[in-house]
């Protein structure tokens, strides 16, 4: 767990839509870069070109106006003194057989000399007295009536230079913005990814059933305090409509409950009065029959005080085994009238902090609905109730041997009201599950349904330690 | 037996008043808490029956206060809060017994009877005898005709509470709630199985039934038909 988190948390962080996005932005930043310190070197060794160019037309210029006054020897002359000079520029003078006559270029690039005019483009060369050190430069070529050729050149090795300083420092300068910008990325993606966990941890509780629970506005004023805030309005019209339907659920079951109750002592008095049998008979019938639906009503009335909270449940120190023994002795004889094993596995107490009464209520309807829909298709039907702790839970486990539940219909028994066909024909209202889970999530558990293959598990989960409400899956940091 | 009833809703008041008149009791109304208390200390009641919420004066103080100023009339109290919580509450302010409204009139009956007669009975007994039917609680035997019974721990405190009670309507809500101390609803009337079972371990061999069952209602222990 502790090593797999930071590795999720790369994760999730690279799945943010603004680190997406903010790596669109660098690619695109580096690309326009790139290709401006290409244009700025480019041009800038242009015109470093550009002027050794000029520089060499110019020089030319005054070669020839010394040729044209002094001759060949003076021309040769006057090279060889520009050429001792320091920092000078590339001269040289072959006679026509290309033996070099004066200059300061030892070594040329092969058919440099072949072509006069403008050098297309940089060629390399060493220096007299030193050999082997290659160059670059460009040059002018002339070649006299004599044949003998002139070569006039500039060294191109501080252009080159430039260039190559300019582009190591502009890598040297993205390298380091890449880095600051990812560790910004990381900064401020994490602190995102942070207030997003807390949102969404608080969702998961509010999904877990808790609509109490709000999310986090810390207050800034920024987009996510906007969303929450917008969200926490959304939840409280929400609550406030949940409430409403309520309440009228539940005035109706009250206000049917009076009547109803009010028909049933009606019956009860006209039953004993009544004197034929007959009449009895079909006033008991009526009894009955209000009786169930009063049943009804206080199971909906129950499930949803217990659902709404409204109501904080004492909680005691309870032992859960014990209660659980109690139910199986409450409904032995009633297994043993249906024909059924019903055991309830003993040992040490197990203890719970729970509501003594919702509990039994609990585990009596887990028992009922196990004798009733749990029969056995072929031999003894077997119901058994079991408790056992695990690390910081405690479940009680009713399994019977019957035809299960189909998978995917484990989801909807829990809903109110939702009978499967098959057990149509059995009494019940189709709310004894329901009831089941509220109790459940008031104690901080859950309900589960579990294959027992043949039959049904079905198991009540609490926490050993009492939380309020809703389970809290992973608090927020 | 003369019966007080402190309760705001005429309506309902009215409809209890002659339901226990029918049933052969006296029953005088009060509307509200101050009414109420004033009426309980001015004279002797063999039982108060009520409301939880009241004008002026709340159900639950009422019969706190009557209770520190040494009345020990039995209080039934009636409320509209069924949690099991606002049960545990009620009891704890002196209440003697708790029905949620809307009630079966027979079920308040039963227990308004359970609570009037246990005044008047006072002592604590040793034993029962409803007909030949012997239950002796100290040494927990039970005999009939002479015969020993063999019974089951839970068996003999439902007997014990039915023979108790021998004359009264006991019901079914009543038996899980004393005799096994849940007030929880069973989904199905487990408790008539238990009833059954018993039943035949003290009428199978015998002669004459004991154990009656109150159409409507639940069961009677009683000598005879």
């Amino acid at each position: 767990m502790a090593a797999d988190r930071p590795v999720r948390r790369l994760k999730s962080l690279l799945k943010m839509t603004a680190v997406r996005l903010s790596a669109v932005y660098f690619l695109i930043f580096t690309f326009g870069a790139v290709a401006l310190v290409w244009y700025v070197t480019n041009t800038a060794s242009d015109l470093i070109a550009q002027q050794a160019r000029t520089g060499i037309e110019e020089e030319k210029a005054e070669l020839a106006q010394i040729y044209r006054v002094t001759g060949i020897v003076g021309l040769v002359r006057s090279i060889d003194r520009r050429a001792r000079q320091p920092g000078a520029g590339l001269y040289l003078a072959t006679d026509a057989t290309g033996r070099i006559i004066a200059g300061n270029v030892e070594n040329l690039q092969a058919g440099v000399l072949d072509e006069t005019g403008s050098t297309p483009d940089t060629f390399g060369y060493s220096r007299y007295g030193e050999t082997g050190v290659y160059h670059k430069a460009i040059a002018d070529v002339v070649s006299l009536p004599n044949g003998m050729r002139v070569l006039v050149g500039r060294d191109q090795s501080d252009a080159q230079r430039f260039r190559e300083v300019v582009r190591s420092a502009l890598i040297l300068a993205l390298a380091a913005m890449g880095a600051l910008a990812l560790i910004a990325w990381f900064v401020i993606g994490r602190r995102a990814l942070m207030r997003l966990d807390r949102m969404s941890a608080a969702s998961s509780r509010i999904l877990a059933g808790d609509l109490g629970e709000r999310l986090p506005v810390l207050g800034a004023g920024d987009e996510f305090d906007r969303l929450s805030e917008n969200l926490n309005t959304l939840l409280a019209r929400i609550a406030l409509l949940q409430e409403g339907l309520r309440q009228v659920s539940d005035n109706i079951a009250h206000d049917l409950k009076t009547p109803l109750a009010r028909l049933r002592s009606k019956a009860e008095a006209a039953q004993r009065a009544a004197h034929s049998e007959e009449t009895r008979d079909h006033l008991e019938g009526i009894i009955t029959d209000a009786d169930v639906m009063i049943r009804t009503f206080d199971a909906l009335l129950m499930i949803s005080r217990v659902e709404a909270g409204s109501h904080p449940i004492q909680k005691t120190k309870i032992d859960l085994r014990a209660i659980a023994s109690d139910v199986a002795e409450l409904y032995e004889p009633l297994a043993e009238e249906a024909d059924a094993e019903l055991c309830c596995e003993g040992g040490p107490p197990v203890e719970i902090e729970a509501s003594r009464e919702l509990v039994a209520q609990a585990i009596s309807n887990l028992v009922d609905n196990a004798l009733k829909y749990g029969r056995a298709e072929s031999g003894r039907t077997r119901v058994g109730i079991r408790v056992e702790e695990t690390e910081g839970l405690v479940r009680l486990a009713v399994s019977d041997s019957g035809p299960g539940i189909p998978k995917d219909k484990h989801s909807r028994v829990l809903e109110r009201f939702y009978r499967l066909d098959e057990s149509r024909t059995q009494p019940g209202s189709g709310l004894g599950l329901s009831l089941v889970q509220a109790i459940a999530r008031v104690h901080g558990g859950r309900l589960l349904l579990e294959d027992a293959a043949p039959g049904l598990t079905v198991v009540l989960e609490f926490p050993k330690r009492a939380r309020d409400g809703v389970t809290h899956d992973e608090t927020a940091q | 037996m003369r019966i007080l009833i402190i309760e705001d809703d005429r309506e309902a008041a009215t409809y209890l008043a002659k339901a226990l008149k029918e049933a052969g009791h006296v029953a005088d109304h009060a509307v509200d808490g101050e009414e109420g208390q004033h009426m309980a200390e001015g004279r002797d009641y063999d039982l108060w029956i009520v409301d939880r919420m009241l004008p002026k004066r709340d159900g639950l103080t009422v019969i706190s206060d009557l209770r520190k100023s040494g009345a020990r009339t039995p209080a039934l109290i009636l409320s509209a809060l069924g949690q099991v919580d606002d049960r545990v509450e009620g009891l704890k302010a002196g209440g003697d017994d708790y029905l949620t409204k809307p009630y079966a009139m027979s079920e308040l009956l039963a227990r308004a009877e359970v609570l009037g007669r246990r005044r008047a009975s006072g002592e604590v007994e040793t034993s029962y005898q409803v007909g030949d039917l012997e239950l002796d609680r100290l040494s927990h035997e039970v005999r009939r005709a002479g015969k020993p019974i063999v019974l089951q721990p839970r068996e003999f405190r439902l007997l014990e509470y039915l023979m108790k009670h021998a004359g009264q309507v006991v019901t079914r809500t009543m038996l899980l709630e004393n005799v096994w101390d849940y007030h929880f609803d069973p989904q199905t009337n487990v408790i008539d199985v238990h009833v059954s079972r018993l039943r035949s371990k003290i009428e199978r061999e015998f002669d004459g039934p004991l154990l009656h069952t109150v159409r409507g209602s639940g069961y009677i222990m009683r000598d005879g038909g």
